[in-house]
């Protein structure tokens, strides 16, 4: 490691830092360039390559709040629900070698989720490239499948334009997330530092032309349609479209049905949402998918956990497909009418060639779907009066106590899957969950960077024994940079969704699924945050106010039946019509 | 059904576009069975010509998929019917076979063509498609060939002129 220069500044060199197109070093222009597109909270972990960017950072502090997590994936975490709360661009620094292949998880994930994420990672000289130099890893090789643009900076005077470039991308079109990784070399040399930020890539084309013709084709199907159907996907979140959709939904009367990360663009009491899709979804949204005649998917890409057995799914319907990303359209289900465009934009002109229309029969077949599983399912999960506790009724009191205006952040598993189910959504970009990839550990440092993405915001974790365990070290971030954030563990002693896959798959074969949990009352007391562990029925309730009455961190452990299946269930690969409510 | 097809890429001039591109079919398990790229016409444009055996449905989604990438223009699947195409192969023969059988007869009727002799080897250039150029290896070997090689596929689209419209609009453009 090279000794920084203390000696204080020659008069010519500050000068030269305060002209027009000042001369600054590689790593300056880092800062310079992130604090140019808005940058304020940047999650990091510094190491030997991208030390001089930390060196760098350390002189706009007043302008940059770093938050110095306890691995390098809790920073894409992090940065992820950062950027899913606020709507801005997640940042995350690490350094080479292991600080780069620690981001792996969560670029895959950001990627999978279209989060717009730059992370930024030092890298070894450039001299030095290609020589198994000490931490060096080909972290552009690496991240070539999960990123949606990534580049290796080598001279210092293209940093500026990479990251103009980096948040250009990231944040246009489908959003998703870039990788700059930068040598040690154009990190300490200098350059003239001028920041144009990035408007127009001729090879990239972000927001494709709406077809009018399209839209009319699609306006004449739903106003054609005894039975249309809204799926509501990730989209409409990521353009703002939710106004739109919501009357486009009142207009002709349309039941709206969510995907998992489309949950909260539309409030979970609005006469017209009929719930949630998929595998755990609700029953009445998945049992008349096979009943609709006109579908509209708006932003969402027919995930295998939505669609169960392609070939059944929505056999009956013509498919009208809004989508911004044409790779999408056509790739799992065939659109009859594809409008390929920014959900928003789509969803405007649609609006007006729709024609207003009464749907009642076709909304009483859900109301009576819907009965069917609160009876069978529902109010038993919610309101158990005897038994042990169940994850839904704690869920319950969570949305009650936070007037469904929390942001929710999950897991994976038998939790993010009753959460999701319970938790009653207000408004939107309040659900925050690891989606495509389902990444265990996903939550923690997730809700940490939507604490920070929106400070105003109560965010509430919740999540399983398993996975609190995979990114626990993050409470150490959470004492340290003061995060108000409550976390909820539902600890059922299991790894409790594959546990139920072995229970109705297995023979209950309980191979390496059972958990030997320790006291995670007293690791938050580890780390200096107050918590409470809850075993009884009549705790819960006030347990839970006294975590939202607490003034910061909080953790709540709160242990559940063990061997808890989460219904209803579409079995993997299944048509979603074979739904099981038991 | 699995057939050959040609792909065509228009990229960037890029490090590492080669490897973008490949990946996806890598994804899919798809082979590449020949892989020709150059610059365009237009500077700084560069055109990958890809031959695969699979189906169209697949590659479909695979050119889709291609065509996200950041520094991809478009990317096409052709069906034989819809490229004109040709592949290059030399072949190095001991100039000794020169004494032996009517070498001349056999380049004249494959319209093949000598390119250099030495005093050891000499060297036969042969354009046309895949098969040809094979089936010259077995006509030449009584003469002991020494080497082969084969150039991947250079694909003109007989229907593609609308698309260099494009290519040309975008030089334009760059240079206004």
């Amino acid at each position: 490691m090279q000794q920084k220069d203390v000696l204080p500044m020659k008069a010519e060199k500050a000068d030269k830092r305060l002209s027009a197109k000042p001369v600054i070093s590689g790593s300056e222009a880092v800062i310079r360039s992130l604090i140019a597109e808005g940058v304020d909270t940047i999650f990091g972990y510094p190491g030997g390559a991208i030390m001089p960017i930390y060196d760098a950072l350390y002189d706009f502090q007043d302008k940059v709040h770093h938050i110095l997590v306890r691995h390098e994936q809790g920073a894409t975490h992090a940065a992820q629900g950062y950027a899913r709360s606020s709507g801005k661009v997640g940042v995350a620094f690490a350094t080479s070698g292991p600080g780069a292949t620690n981001l792996v998880t969560g670029l895959a994930d950001a990627y999978m989720d279209s989060t717009p994420m730059v992370c930024i990672t030092g890298q070894v000289a450039a001299s030095l490239l290609g020589t198994d130099a000490f931490q060096e890893t080909d972290v552009i090789g690496i991240t070539m499948p999960i990123t949606k643009w990534n580049i290796q900076v080598t001279r210092q005077e293209d940093i500026p334009g990479a990251i103009a470039k980096a948040f250009y991308i990231a944040r246009s079109g489908r959003p998703g997330p870039v990788l700059v990784d930068i040598t040690k070399n154009a990190q300490v040399g200098e350059c003239e530092y001028e920041y144009v930020p990035c408007k127009h890539i001729r090879s990239y084309q972000p927001v494709p032309e709406l077809r009018l013709d399209a839209v009319k084709e699609a306006a004449a199907l739903i106003n054609a349609a005894k039975k249309p159907y809204l799926l509501v996907g990730h989209g409409v979140l990521l353009s703002g479209a939710e106004k739109e959709l919501i009357a486009l939904a009142e207009k002709a009367q349309i039941p709206m049905a969510s995907t998992l990360l489309g949950l909260s663009a539309v409030p979970v009491d609005h006469p017209l949402y009929v719930g949630l899709l998929g595998m755990h979804g609700n029953y009445a949204p998945n049992i008349l998918t096979g009943e609709c005649d006109t579908v509209i998917a708006v932003g969402m890409r027919f995930d295998d956990r939505v669609t169960g057995d392609v070939s059944t799914y929505v056999a009956n319907a013509k498919v009208i497909h809004i989508e911004i990303d044409a790779a999408e359209i056509n790739k799992i289900i065939k659109a009859d009418v594809a409008l390929h465009a920014d959900a928003k934009t789509a969803l405007q002109a649609l609006l007006k060639e729709v024609q207003p229309a009464r749907h009642e029969e076709w909304l009483a077949e859900f109301r009576a779907a819907d009965k069917k599983e609160y009876d069978k399912v529902q109010h038993g999960e919610l309101y158990p009066e005897t038994g042990e506790l169940k994850m839904a009724e704690v869920v319950r009191l969570i949305s009650e106590k936070t007037k469904g205006e929390a942001v929710l952040v999950t897991d994976v598993g038998q939790h993010q899957m009753i959460a999701s189910r319970y938790y009653r959504f207000k408004n939107p970009n309040t659900n925050i969950t690891s989606g495509g990839m389902g990444t265990m550990g996903f939550s923690l440092p997730a809700a940490m960077g939507a604490k920070m993405g929106t400070p105003e915001k109560e965010v509430v974790a919740v999540i399983g024994d398993g996975c609190f365990q995979m990114t626990l070290q993050e409470l150490g971030t959470i004492y340290q940079s003061k995060i108000g954030v409550k976390i909820v563990i539902l600890n059922n002693n299991f790894l409790g969704m594959v546990r139920q896959w072995q229970q109705l798959f297995f023979d209950k074969r309980y191979s390496s699924t059972e958990m030997v949990n320790p006291d995670f009352v007293q690791i938050a007391k580890g780390f200096f945050i107050p918590g409470k562990k809850v075993t009884a029925r009549e705790d819960i309730s006030a347990a839970i106010d006294e975590m939202l009455a607490t003034d910061g961190a909080y953790l709540l452990e709160v242990v559940v039946e063990k061997e808890d299946n989460v219904f209803p269930m579409i079995p993997a690969g299944t048509p979603v019509t074979t739904i099981r409510l038991e | 059904m699995q057939k050959e097809y040609t792909v065509t890429v228009y990229t960037e001039d890029r490090i590492g576009i080669t490897n973008r591109i490949t990946i996806i079919f890598t994804r899919r398990g798809i082979n590449i069975t020949s892989l020709t790229t150059a610059e365009t016409e237009i500077p700084g444009v560069f055109k990958f010509i890809i031959t695969v055996m699979s189906t169209r449905e697949k590659l479909d989604k695979v050119v889709g998929q291609i065509e996200r990438l950041i520094e991809i223009h478009r990317a096409f699947v052709h069906e034989e019917e819809e490229v004109v195409y040709q592949e290059l192969a030399l072949y190095k023969i001991s100039t000794k076979s020169l004494e032996s059988g009517d070498i001349e007869r056999l380049i004249r009727d494959h319209q093949a063509r000598i390119l250099t002799i030495t005093a050891d080897y000499f060297v036969i250039e042969k354009t046309g498609h895949q098969q040809e150029l094979t089936a010259f290896i077995k006509k030449l070997e009584p003469y002991g060939l020494i080497e082969y090689s084969k150039s991947g596929r250079v694909a003109i689209v007989k229907w593609s002129r609308r698309f260099h419209d494009h290519l040309k609009e975008l030089q334009a453009s760059s240079e206004a």
